[in-house]
């Protein structure tokens, strides 16, 4: 077969690319557990350069200059944001790198098409002899088309997930009408463009696939409001995985392959884990517009009476407490609260105050977002619980200090049949004795738009500020 | 190699990433989600290949900038990761009663 010849790879090559793909399964196994983890993420470098060596040796003896100016500027630019970023800012930026790997995806499938010999997967056809072109292998063309599509619908997905995390451009769902008639549209005209480029390799099937894929990434993605973006940043992890491993496929590396298949698992896995943790399916988070209409049941709630309490209030309750569970969400990120939060429990320790964490999947903007956080204000890991470890031990708990957290909280989530948020697994926090809630003013209600019964309760007492200022005055009244 | 292998080890790899990252540990899934990102990156050998062929300028220079963005990640990428791991402390154990 012609396809086969034209692959022909020396075995060393193919070996060495299979142990930069073990590498990779490697350096995601050594996350089973924080004190592998570095020794993972060393295996996985090792496994990137063993790829771009072996690359650069079989392939690059005339652009070598070229090629290290382009990676110097850009790992320099890398190294340089890896090192300033702050660890609030993690969703952002690892959107901002999923729109990389799309961007990187794209251009690699243009260059395949503009240049297919280079990569062997076309053969040069001379029907007559004054004439000759070059014709991609129809698989490579399906493979290809489809890498640039899931390429580009990373890209543009992720700039948009980008600018709503970082506050470019408003959290809430934009709208338009028609809108799951237009994206359905748009995808079949990509899969059935694709199909025709077997028959037809002309730019304009190529180039229209492209386009379409960077239209459908914006409009999939604007509909989805701030809080589903977890969901969001693990479904395009998964997309960029799948656009590595349809290259892989086009440039039958295996190391691609493996990576793509291990990327695209990972975050599908992530999204389901998200998706669970809030009760909702998968299709209605990509259908979007969660939390754009506020529920009616909220408004009439407002006036009622609820306990308010002062930094010192909560500062004595919690210094008398055997036990004081802290629950961090999206609030704390933004007040920037972790490190406060780090020294109050540091200080109720000295008290002989039990202090723990609770940490809803959720949380955040990103899985795992709060414990970053709480790792770099230096709380030990080993003091942070997931939502089914700990969600039994409120009821023998003295205080619970929810600090940002509000819907992943809210007791309707399991009494209220008809609330939004019905079903969805919550924090216990009610039944702690006591629960301080730390909440910037009454007004304001949850990313899911509805009123927190919690915070009307007997046992509850709301700390009401902005959530680092408040820690602080606590931190203040405990010393 | 020819499809069905190819297609063999990317099945076979679905179901090792699979059971691989089931395991992870939920405190890791943002170390996670970096270190997809920078591994995703191998996508690099690609642009290296464009950029190193003769015949199409076009098509070097696309793979040249793919290279360059592929970079930003496996760099970037790899450093992040590092550095958030290097974060997470156990307690220290001194003179502390209580089993976490």
């Amino acid at each position: 077969m012609v396809e086969a010849s034209a692959h022909a790879q020396p075995a060393w090559v193919l070996l060495a690319y299979l142990i930069a793909g073990v590498c990779f399964i490697l350096a995601l196994r050594g996350l089973s557990s924080p004190e592998t983890s570095r020794r993972g993420n060393i295996t996985g470098m090792i496994g990137m350069t063993i790829a771009v060596v072996t690359t650069l040796a079989i392939h690059a003896i005339a652009s070598l200059p070229e090629i290290i100016v382009a990676m110097v500027i850009g790992g320099g630019i890398g190294l340089v944001i890896a090192r300033k970023i702050q660890m609030t800012a993690m969703p952002q930026l690892v959107a901002a790198f999923h729109s990389l790997v799309g961007m990187a995806a794209v251009l690699v499938g243009a260059a395949a098409y503009l240049n297919p010999e280079a990569f062997g997967i076309a053969v040069r056809v001379t029907p007559i002899a004054s004439q000759s072109f070059v014709s991609i292998f129809p698989v490579s063309r399906i493979e290809m088309g489809l890498g640039v599509a899931i390429g580009a619908i990373t890209f543009s997905g992720s700039v948009i997930a980008f600018l709503k995390l970082n506050g470019n451009m408003s959290g809430k769902p934009i709208l338009l009408p028609l809108r799951h008639l237009i994206n359905l549209a748009a995808l079949a005209a990509i899969l059935l463009l694709i199909a025709y480029f077997t028959q037809d390799q002309s730019p304009w099937v190529f180039f229209t696939v492209m386009a379409l894929s960077f239209a459908i990434g914006f409009l999939l993605i604007i509909p989805i409001g701030g809080a589903d973006m977890p969901v969001v940043i693990s479904m395009l992890n998964s997309y960029s995985g799948w656009a590595a491993a349809a290259m892989g496929f086009t440039l039958h590396n295996s190391a691609m392959i493996i990576t793509g298949a291990l990327v695209g698992s990972s975050g599908a896995i992530l999204s389901y884990i998200m998706c669970r943790a809030m009760n909702r399916s998968f299709i209605s988070v990509i259908a979007g517009g969660f939390g754009a209409v506020a529920s009616a049941g909220g408004a009439e709630a407002i006036d009622r009476p609820y306990k308010r309490g002062s930094a010192e209030d909560a500062a004595f309750l919690m210094k008398q407490a055997e036990q004081v569970i802290i629950v961090p969400g999206y609030g704390m990120a933004v007040a920037q609260a972790q490190h406060a939060v780090r020294e109050m429990a540091d200080l109720l320790k000295k008290e002989g105050v039990r202090v723990k964490y609770a940490i809803h999947p959720v949380a955040g903007r990103m899985p795992g977002h709060m414990n970053v956080l709480l790792a770099e204000a230096n709380v030990p890991y080993d003091e942070v619980f997931e939502l089914d470890d700990i969600n039994s031990e409120f009821a023998q708990t003295d205080v619970a200090y929810v600090i940002g957290a509000n819907d992943v909280t809210n007791p309707a989530a399991k009494t209220d049949k008809g609330s939004p948020i019905y079903g969805m697994p919550v924090l216990d926090v009610e039944k702690a004795r006591t629960c301080l809630f730390v909440k910037r003013s009454m007004g304001g209600v949850g990313y899911a738009g509805i009123d927190n019964e919690l915070f009307y309760r007997d046992n509850t007492m709301m700390l009401l500020g902005d959530a680092k200022k408040m820690t602080e005055e606590i931190v203040k009244a405990l010393g | 190699m020819d499809f069905i292998s190819i297609l063999s080890v990317f099945v076979l790899a679905c179901f090792v990433g699979y059971y691989v990252v089931w395991s992870v540990t939920p405190a890791l899934h943002t170390p996670l989600m970096s270190v997809t990102n920078a591994i995703s990156s191998v996508i690099v050998v690609g642009a290296l290949i464009a950029s190193a062929a003769a015949g199409s300028a076009s098509s070097k220079w696309l793979g040249l900038v793919a290279v360059a963005l592929a970079s930003v990640n496996i760099f970037g990428g790899f450093a992040v990761t590092q550095r958030m791991l290097s974060m997470y402390k156990k307690r220290e154990r001194q003179g502390d009663k209580t089993h976490g």
